[in-house]
């Protein structure tokens, strides 16, 4: 077994070689030659139509209609996560799409309606908006996007007064739903407030009101935790510290580098004052990964390492998630990660909204998704569907460790007027955006 | 000797307060217990568990053969059926049903048996006699409910991701028209006049009632439960009484059993029942509707006339399937 390891880690060593930005570029100029990377829709895996169609299409066969779906990657530089496990597959978010697809085009085969998709990829976000705005003018009117906060916006702008949805299922930042949201961008992605809403109802569960907040140093750690300090004043826990983790990360691996690690996070955790649990926020899994089994005090760790909020594990069978799990291995030779199960919604809840309404109208699909009857079933034990004051998805959250599921929230107990989903999240009644209303 | 008598006090009481219940003939229900690997086996009249014994892996469907000799098991997790006898509890075969079988129903001839295949997109069709698969119906995005009408002619397969009930020729074993329900479809049942066909959305929390006939929506049930969130009403087990006047909805984690007028739609009454109700069995003489709650491991007792429950009898963990047998 240990010989098993070493060989491995040695094949990888050409490709550890390589620095991170080196290492980025070369992805780079791989995808760009195909960068355009278009999917047939059918189905291989799905039966054959002819088997399982209506009787009645043997006289004649009804005409099919396509509804052309887009998704639209921004490549963008990320530090590599600590963990070996966690290391970014190509097909990110993709293969969920995908599997969407053949799922819709089971459907569809009934309804006579079938789904396409087409991917485009680009690390220059003016090139990728054009694209996108050249193939929506192309009659391709359903966006999925997976770009960094501002490339998005500029494509909402890019697309004004065009026959456009954006369906964000990368993004968890609460500004795109809240001060920035747009009326013509929907979101599966979880908010960072839904995230630590979920996490912070079963930790005061758990009574574990006494929280040390440790965050590293990056923007998107800083809003994460401001979210977890949100969720702290709303579930009624107390922050007794916060402390940045400020060491540089430095290269996510090297030859030993426990002994050190061993050494440096029992003093970074030393002398805090009474405290239950850690809570991190390191969203780029830089250090958090370091903290559990390491802390001076035997306190458990959660928050982006340890137990955490998200909306999907790829070791989850409730509510039927066996089947599901099952065809994305088929179809993607990987575990299912939550930004898979994201893009998956984004392209069911159009299959939905097509299915319900029989139509492949844009504007006459869009009414429904985002009117009061809509509900798409995403494995979750109950229908999900949007809030109709900024565009987010409501859904229960898993919150988990890396092997298994903990518990979903919310939690039992933290009622609502409405639907307790809503206990996550910002609600109505706080609500920043106004495209919505208007 | 203090204990004996304590127990012999005990068995004096119980017999005395099963008194007052209503007389019923003596049937053996057959619960699976999903995970427990096992089978608990009711006596109806004692309202007792008689004996448990081992199944396959995660035992979900389970229904009899036309004779009631034989017990079949879908063994989910072992990717096959496994046949019972009903007096020896010894088994007797396995039939191969594709993987990760859950559904099942008997064609009314007693055989071939169509099987739900959740991981294929398939209802697979096989001759119990033979053991052999004899046919593959392509269906929607995980199949689940099997429905028959009583002439045997049509199958029907709700699939949960496609939410559609698909209506198959049992001589063609094609499908010829699909109607569209509510989210994720799970149980499909004809009325015993083949007038009405009851389909579950468990998501959508809603009951769906279509004319076979020409496959219209006749009517939708809907719950509404002072108390309980509308998110926990999610309907699974249907049954509709002999008589077909009266039809019973298990509302899973509503924690009960709604009971419907057949003609009107209109819910009479919520029954409490045990935790997490799923799928429900009536007793042959149709006076007793027994139901599997999964999360409370037990299996409540209704007296249909009375609509009362009457009892809750403890099962192995999550009872989860049910048939009762005529003896």
């Amino acid at each position: 077994m240990a010989n098993g390891n070493a060989k491995r880690a040695h094949s990888g060593g050409v490709f550890a070689c390589l620095r991170r930005g080196a290492l980025f570029a070369a992805a780079l100029t791989i995808i760009a030659p195909v960068s355009v990377l278009a999917q047939d829709a059918s189905p291989a895996a799905a039966p054959s139509p002819e088997a399982a169609a209506p009787a009645k299409t043997d006289e004649a066969a009804p005409k099919v209609a396509v509804i052309p779906i887009l998704l639209a990657r921004e490549l963008r530089e990320e530090p590599l996560p600590l963990s070996l496990l966690d290391l970014p597959p190509k097909d990110l978010g993709l293969a969920g799409a995908k599997l969407a697809i053949t799922d819709n085009n089971t459907t569809g085969r009934f309804m006579n309606q079938e789904f396409t998709l087409e991917a485009i990829e680009d690390a220059d976000p003016a090139k990728l908006i054009a694209d996108v705005v050249q193939k929506v003018d192309a009659g391709m009117h359903f966006v999925l996007v997976d770009a960094s906060p501002a490339t998005l916006l500029k494509l909402s702008d890019a697309l004004k007064g065009k026959e456009a949805l954006l369906i964000n299922y990368a993004l968890p930042d609460d500004s795109l739903r809240e001060e920035d949201c747009r009326a013509d961008v929907l979101h599966t992605a979880p908010t960072r407030s839904m995230l630590a809403d979920a996490l912070a109802q079963y930790l005061v569960w758990k009574k574990w009101n006494r929280w040390l907040l440790v965050l590293g140093p990056s923007e998107k750690d800083k809003l994460y935790a401001d979210a977890i300090r949100r969720a702290a004043k709303r579930f009624g826990a107390k922050i007794v510290e916060e402390r940045t983790f400020t060491y540089d990360s430095g290269n996510r691996r090297s030859d030993g580098g426990f002994e050190q690690v061993q050494q440096q996070i029992p003093t970074f955790t030393q002398s805090a004052p009474d405290y239950d649990v850690v809570v991190v926020a390191d969203e780029s899994s830089l250090f958090g990964d370091y903290l559990p089994y390491r802390t001076w005090d035997a306190r458990p760790v959660a928050g982006t390492a340890g137990l955490v909020a998200e909306s999907w594990h790829p070791a989850i069978e409730l509510w039927g998630g066996t089947q599901f799990q099952n065809r994305f291995k088929r179809l993607a030779d990987r575990n299912m990660r939550p930004i898979d199960y994201n893009a998956w919604l984004g392209v069911r809840m159009i299959g939905e909204a097509a299915a319900r309404t029989k139509s492949t109208n844009f504007k006459e699909l869009v009414d429904y998704i985002k009117g009061p009857s809509f509900e798409v079933a995403g494995f979750k034990g109950v229908g999900l569907s949007v809030r109709n004051w900024n565009g987010q998805l409501r859904q229960p959250i898993l919150v988990d460790t890396p092997k298994m599921l903990v518990t979903v929230s919310p939690q039992q107990g933290f009622l609502h007027q409405t639907s307790v989903l809503d206990t996550l999240g910002v609600d109505k009644p706080e609500t920043k955006c106004k495209a919505y209303t208007q | 000797m203090k204990r004996i008598k304590v127990g012999a006090l005990l068995l004096g009481t119980l017999s005395a307060l099963a008194l007052p219940m209503p007389a019923a003939n003596a049937y053996t229900a057959f619960v699976t217990n999903e995970k427990d690997n096992s089978v608990s086996v009711i006596d109806t009249e004692k309202l007792e568990v008689i004996k448990t014994f081992p199944v396959g892996q995660r035992p979900r469907g389970v229904i009899l053969s036309n004779d009631a000799k034989w017990l079949i098991v879908c063994t989910s997790d072992d990717n096959i059926i496994q046949v019972y006898d009903t007096k020896t509890y010894q088994l007797i075969k396995t039939l191969p049903s594709g993987p990760d079988p859950e559904l099942l129903i008997l064609h009314p001839s007693g055989n071939p048996l169509y099987v739900a295949n959740e991981d294929d997109n398939l209802v697979t069709v096989v001759d119990i006699q033979s053991g052999k698969i004899i046919g593959d119906i392509p269906v929607g995005v995980e199949p689940e409910g099997m429905g028959m009408s009583p002439d045997g002619k049509v199958l029907v397969n709700t699939s949960e991701t496609t939410n559609m009930a698909h209506f198959i020729d049992t001589t063609t074993h094609k499908t010829f028209d699909n109607v569209l329900v509510d989210s994720r479809p799970r149980v499909a049942i004809f009325n015993p006049a083949g007038t009405q066909l009851w389909v579950s959305s468990e998501i959508g929390g809603t009951v769906t009632v279509i004319n076979p006939a020409d496959r219209k929506v006749i009517g939708k049930v809907r719950f509404e439960i002072p108390g309980v969130t509308k998110e926990a009403i999610q309907p699974v087990g249907v049954r509709i009484t002999q008589d077909g006047k009266t039809a019973f909805v298990a509302l899973g984690p509503a924690n009960r059993v709604a009971v419907i007028d057949t003609e009107t739609l209109q819910v009479k009454k919520y029954l409490l029942v045990g935790q997490r109700v799923w799928q429900m069995a009536f007793t042959p003489d149709g006076k007793q509707l027994l139901t599997t709650n999964g999360a409370s491991n037990d299996v409540s007792v209704i007296d249909v006339a009375a609509l009362k429950v009457i009892k809750s009898i403890r099962t192995g963990r999550y009872p989860w399937g049910i048939v009762v047998a005529p003896f």
